[in-house]
């Protein structure tokens, strides 16, 4: 059961930490907000999207377990 | 034993407690100062976004350390009657109530914000934003506290380091101002406005007030502990007085 | 039954046609009008003239499980879908907040924020039974104790015979459940599914992207089933007439009738009722035709397709029909373009009022419209230079998907058909700026506020 990161666009305030901090998956659009790569985060990566997470101000980035349909 | 310490020379802790307090207003202008200009996403490659938002949590909690020990330094210095309940309760000492009232009161705010800002995942991001902007109160009323309360405000070195931190968050606020925050215009003017008749304000009182004649009676200092008033038996406590 | 098949001369009804003499309950039609049966020339049907004309409805009986469950039963088998846009099945919505935990709540959408739409308000001005009919049923069935129907502020007519209607009903005794009138702030997103409920739960009338969704909790974080105004007056006659009636009509794949609005340069621009399938021509004649030509049409509203007018006549008003050409027709919206309007500069208008829509919450939104209208604008000025159809590709890629409701999505898809739909006047413009047509007043419709459906005529 893979992990991902996804984006609130509503809470995002464009502080581009994300992408500094995960750049394998983030990376930010001209005007600052950030286009994420939804494939699934490998092990090693899981901590860094965590600590991603952590840094935003706004807690718009989240990291997610993969939902079965 | 203090009484022996006291005899000798200014006690340690009420070096430590000026120079803990100088070292806090640095530190907490240094994270005023980069929350304010936050706005303007500036970074390089040296300063990725988030170190300097990792500068600025740090910077807060730095501040927050050395305030500790400058209101413990000054609780346990034998020389002013300051109790630690005066230190977290505004304006209940008798050692210049009023000024260091001010610095009990920031000292709250600063608490509030920093305790609110560890516990952010916890409330709504716009709680915890609102009471973020206390830190816009808390820095002017550390200032006063310190130039109304500071013993060494006449000194060059504390004029420099107070007058350099004034013009680092005024400059800040106009970097904000001028990158178009607040978004309306008329909230643009009243922080230029504000910045301006605080420090115009300050400029036009210090040289009547702290910097000028009797400031230490006049703020409130307790009789017993002014040069002039002391009794010939406390002759070496009030030669210390005279040079605080 | 293919689609073929099924095209054929619907029987319309011209919403300014005499109304049928009062005649007690006939059996239904098997043919149309269904919802615009006995519709007024004037004022709205009253409750008497209401049942006299569809039936009455089955007497109320609280906590009759196996009769709630007979009417999903029945819309299962019918196929409703929803009328405000999504189509989704209309049976398996109910069942999902049927489902949920706690005591479900009914909202009927008949906010209406498309523009270029009148149905939902024409059947509150004219029919409003049949949606309240509709919203009662629905409610019972899934074992609601209210239902909230909410109008646009500025939709002056339609919220005063809705009020009336709701008041004609609270005099008779047995009326369960009861109907709530929620007024809701004027604007294009406002009706959409999260954003409604937020505004009812006294939140700002803006689309939310945090779990739950709507079905699960909603208003009062109750189960919240959410339909469009004409999904439940079909709903109203389904539980009278049955799942195989309502499939007399339409497609085996998309069955029943639709209400569409019809406007552009014809003679009689309005809301019709037409069977999936029927061919856009046969509505073109029911509305008397066009009296200037048409350059192209827009399906589904402004956040559809534009079509070119040489493919028209092929068309046929159904999802199949339309997917070829990447239209779908949305909340029955059809808008046709006449050849003296600058498509380039309809397009540039509309699309910079949507990015005026938006609820400002998201970044790619704000941004990514702003900077779309502004191509646009300088496409219609011809200063963009060569690359203006790579920027909307662009755009298109940068904005789509990373909101936190369809909003930009749609407007991205409305601007991008319009650039490959009029490609020689993009051409054109690129050559020689602004055209002599740029300065028409508009065709497209925009709104001041939301005027009447029914009392003013639209324009011919």
């Amino acid at each position: 059961m893979a992990e991902k990161v996804r984006v609130n666009p509503i809470t995002c305030e464009a502080h581009g930490m994300c992408a500094e901090l995960l750049p394998e998956r983030i990376t930010l659009d001209e005007w600052g907000y950030p286009i994420v790569d939804d494939r699934a985060l490998s092990p090693e990566l899981v901590s860094h999207a965590q600590r991603a997470a952590q840094a935003c101000p706004t807690f718009a980035l989240l990291v997610e377990r993969e939902r079965r349909r | 034993m203090s009484t022996a310490i006291a005899a000798a020379g200014p006690s340690a802790y009420w070096y430590l407690t000026r120079s803990s307090g100088a070292v806090a207003l640095v530190l907490l202008t240094l994270a005023l100062v980069l929350g304010i200009v936050d706005v303007g996403r500036w970074s390089t490659e040296r300063w990725p976004r988030f170190v300097i938002d990792a500068l600025h949590r740090n910077a807060s909690l730095l501040a927050l350390a050395f305030l500790s020990l400058h209101i413990l330094t000054a609780v346990l210095d034998s020389f002013a009657p300051i109790s630690l309940l005066n230190a977290v309760v505004p304006f209940t000492g008798s050692y210049r109530p009023f000024w260091l009232g001010l610095g009990a009161l920031s000292f709250d705010l600063i608490l509030a914000v920093i305790i609110t800002s560890l516990l952010r995942r916890r409330m709504g991001h716009a709680t915890w934003r609102t009471i973020h902007w206390l830190t816009y109160a808390s820095w002017p009323i550390a200032l006063l506290h310190g130039l109304g309360t500071g013993s060494d405000v006449k000194a060059t070195w504390m004029l420099v380091i107070g007058i350099g931190c004034l013009v680092a968050t005024v400059a800040a606020v106009l970097v904000r101002i001028s990158l178009g925050w607040p978004d309306r215009l008329a909230q643009r003017g009243a922080a230029l406005g504000g910045a301006t008749v605080f420090t115009l304000g300050l400029l036009l009182w210090l040289p009547g007030g702290p910097l000028g004649n009797e400031w230490a009676r006049r703020s409130g200092t307790p009789t017993n502990l002014l040069p002039h008033t002391t009794s010939h038996a406390s002759s070496s406590a009030a030669s210390q007085g005279a040079n605080r | 039954m293919t689609v073929s098949e099924r095209i054929q001369a619907p029987q319309l009804i011209d919403e300014t046609a005499v109304p049928q003499g009062g005649e007690s309950t006939k059996p239904p039609a098997s043919g149309l009008p269904r919802l615009l049966e006995g519709v007024p020339a004037q004022g709205a049907m009253g409750l008497r003239e209401h049942l006299d004309t569809h039936g009455e409805l089955p007497p109320a009986r609280r906590r009759d499980r196996r009769g709630a469950g007979a009417l999903i039963d029945q819309i299962e088998q019918s196929g409703l879908g929803g009328r405000g846009g999504a189509g989704f099945p209309m049976a398996r919505k109910m069942r999902a907040v049927a489902a949920g935990k706690g005591k479900p709540i009914v909202v009927v959408n008949a906010t209406e924020g498309e523009p270029a739409s009148l149905k939902d308000r024409t059947l509150l001005e004219t029919l409003p039974h049949l949606v309240l009919d509709g919203a009662v049923l629905a409610a019972r069935a899934i074992g609601a104790d209210e239902a909230i129907l909410c109008v646009c502020e500025s939709a002056d007519m339609g919220l005063a015979r809705a009020q009336q209607a709701i008041s004609e009903r609270e005099r008779l005794p047995g009326q369960w459940p009861r109907i709530v009138l929620a007024s809701c702030p004027q604007g294009y997103v406002v009706g959409q599914e999260s954003a409604l409920v937020n505004h009812l739960n006294g939140g700002p009338p803006k689309p939310t992207f945090t779990p739950p969704m709507p079905f699960e909790k909603g208003v009062r974080r109750r189960p919240t089933l959410v339909n469009n105004a004409e999904t439940l007056a079909h709903v109203a006659l389904i539980a009278r007439h049955g799942a195989r009636w309502f499939r007399e009509l339409g497609l085996t794949d998309q069955p029943g009738s639709t209400l569409v609005t019809l406007s552009g340069p014809l003679a009689y621009p309005g809301v019709y009722e037409v069977e999936f399938g029927a061919s856009l021509t046969s509505l073109v004649e029911a509305a008397g035709g066009t009296n200037k030509r048409i350059r192209a049409a827009l399906f589904g509203g402004y956040a559809g397709v534009w079509v070119d007018g040489g493919a028209l006549s092929k068309l046929a008003l159904s999802s199949a029909h339309l997917k070829p050409y990447g239209a779908t027709l949305g909340a029955g919206v059809v808008l046709l373009l006449s050849e003296e309007a600058c498509p380039i500069a309809e397009t540039a208008r509309v699309t910079r009022w949507l990015a005026g829509q938006s609820a400002g919450q998201c970044g790619p939104c704000v941004h990514g419209l702003d900077a779309l209208s502004g191509t646009l604008e300088q496409i219609m000025h011809g200063t963009e230079g060569s690359h203006a159809t790579e920027r909307v590709e662009q755009l298109v890629g940068l904005v789509s998907r990373r909101g936190a409701c369809g909003h930009p999505d749609g407007t991205v898809r409305f601007a991008m058909s319009a650039l490959e739909v009029f490609d020689s006047e993009l051409a054109d413009h690129a050559r020689h700026g602004r055209c002599d047509a740029c300065a028409r007043p508009s065709e497209l419709p925009l709104p001041a506020r939301m005027p009447s459906a029914t009392r003013t005529p639209t324009a011919g």
